[in-house]
């Protein structure tokens, strides 16, 4: 078997990130999660506020204005997937550029 | 689909102002350490951990009676990118959850970061090392390591938010009574975060072994076979 290439490798996993959200999401428990529900059989979350954003457009993964569950929850998903690969990736890159390299570094010609 | 992390109001404010704190400072060591280490073909996969986190985060799976659970992380992104890269990667899901999605609140993210970024990735990783090492360092082991280290993710979260419970919970209900509820679904939503990251970790250990940061100085098996005689 040959290794597939670091491209490819990550088109793969976003691949299978999409599938997760437009084949498994809608279709999540949509009972309250463990927290939640220890939360409210017990009281403990007696003194929870409002989300700020909790009027936000992609509030709780919807979308303002999208009745249609399915729809809102991929729009919300692939929205989350796209985010948070940009900028878990963009933050990396960015450190990678601001640490002076190992790697010899050509120089920087400004153009102009 | 709900997905809650702790809301606002949950724990009261100056142990969340602690909590928000303590995760700045851990944020700050992750992001200086992961200058210093990652690799330069690891920035994408740093991307795909997050973006693969958070879609495995809306996949509520049932646990019990009305409960469902879904998968923290903090492991599965730290075998992949390392404990530093991983919680970044982890602390990237909450945040974007918690300004775009209004999952976890504002005033919470600190105790979140904390229990679900810092702790899964440092506390968990450092797990997953010591039972790679005592399953005899084989590839193999770093499969088995990650899901057995999974497992225990929600359960270290839960030990966290215990404390957070402890010192700035409502006092609603006694330490005992939520610590026994909040362990036992905990134990099951372990259950299915171990079976997650063992299958993304054993699947990434089929495809690239050389890119799981928790697989470095492993032997893998594959040894670029030529049996077709490909180009190398």
């Amino acid at each position: 078997m040959r290794r597939i290439s670091t491209l490819a490798f990550v088109l793969i996993g976003v691949g299978v990130a999409v599938l997760l959200v437009l084949v498994l999401a809608p279709n999540a428990n949509p009972n309250p999660d463990g927290l939640e529900k220890v939360a409210g059989d017990k009281g403990i979350d007696a003194g929870v506020t409002d989300h700020a954003f909790a009027e936000g457009p992609f509030a709780d993964y919807g979308v303002s204005g999208v009745d249609n569950t399915w729809v809102a929850t991929w729009i919300a998903g692939l929205l989350g997937v796209a985010a948070t690969f940009a900028i878990g990736a963009g933050i990396v890159l960015l450190l990678r550029r601001a640490r002076p390299t190992r790697s010899p570094t050509p120089t920087t010609t400004t153009t102009g | 689909m709900i997905g809650m992390h702790i809301p606002d109001g949950f724990i009261n404010g100056p142990t969340s102002l602690v909590a928000g704190l303590l995760a700045i400072a851990g944020v700050a060591l992750c992001l200086k350490k992961t200058s210093e280490t990652l690799d330069d073909r690891e920035i994408p996969v740093v991307g795909l951990a997050a973006a693969f986190v958070f879609a495995a985060q809306m996949l509520n799976f049932p646990v019990a009676n009305g409960t469902s659970g879904h998968l923290m992380g903090g492991v599965l992104a730290a075998v992949l990118v390392g404990p530093w890269a991983g919680g970044l990667a982890v602390t990237v899901v909450l945040s974007v959850q918690a300004l775009l999605f209004a999952d976890g609140g504002l005033s919470a993210l600190g105790l979140n970061v904390v229990n679900m970024a810092l702790a899964g990735a440092f506390i968990g990783y450092a797990i997953f090392v010591a039972l790679r090492k005592a399953l005899g360092n084989t590839t193999w082991a770093v499969t088995m390591a990650a899901g057995i280290a999974g497992f225990l993710v929600p359960l270290i979260a839960t030990a966290i938010f215990m404390i957070e419970y402890a010192i700035g919970g409502n006092e609603a209900a006694s330490f005992g009574t939520v610590a026994a509820a909040m362990f036992g679904v905990h134990t099951l939503i372990g259950i299915g975060e171990g079976i997650i990251t063992f299958l993304a970790i054993g699947a990434v250990m089929n495809m690239r072994p050389d890119l799981v940061y928790g697989a470095r100085g492993i032997a893998t098996r594959t040894t670029r076979p030529t049996l077709q005689g490909a180009p190398s």
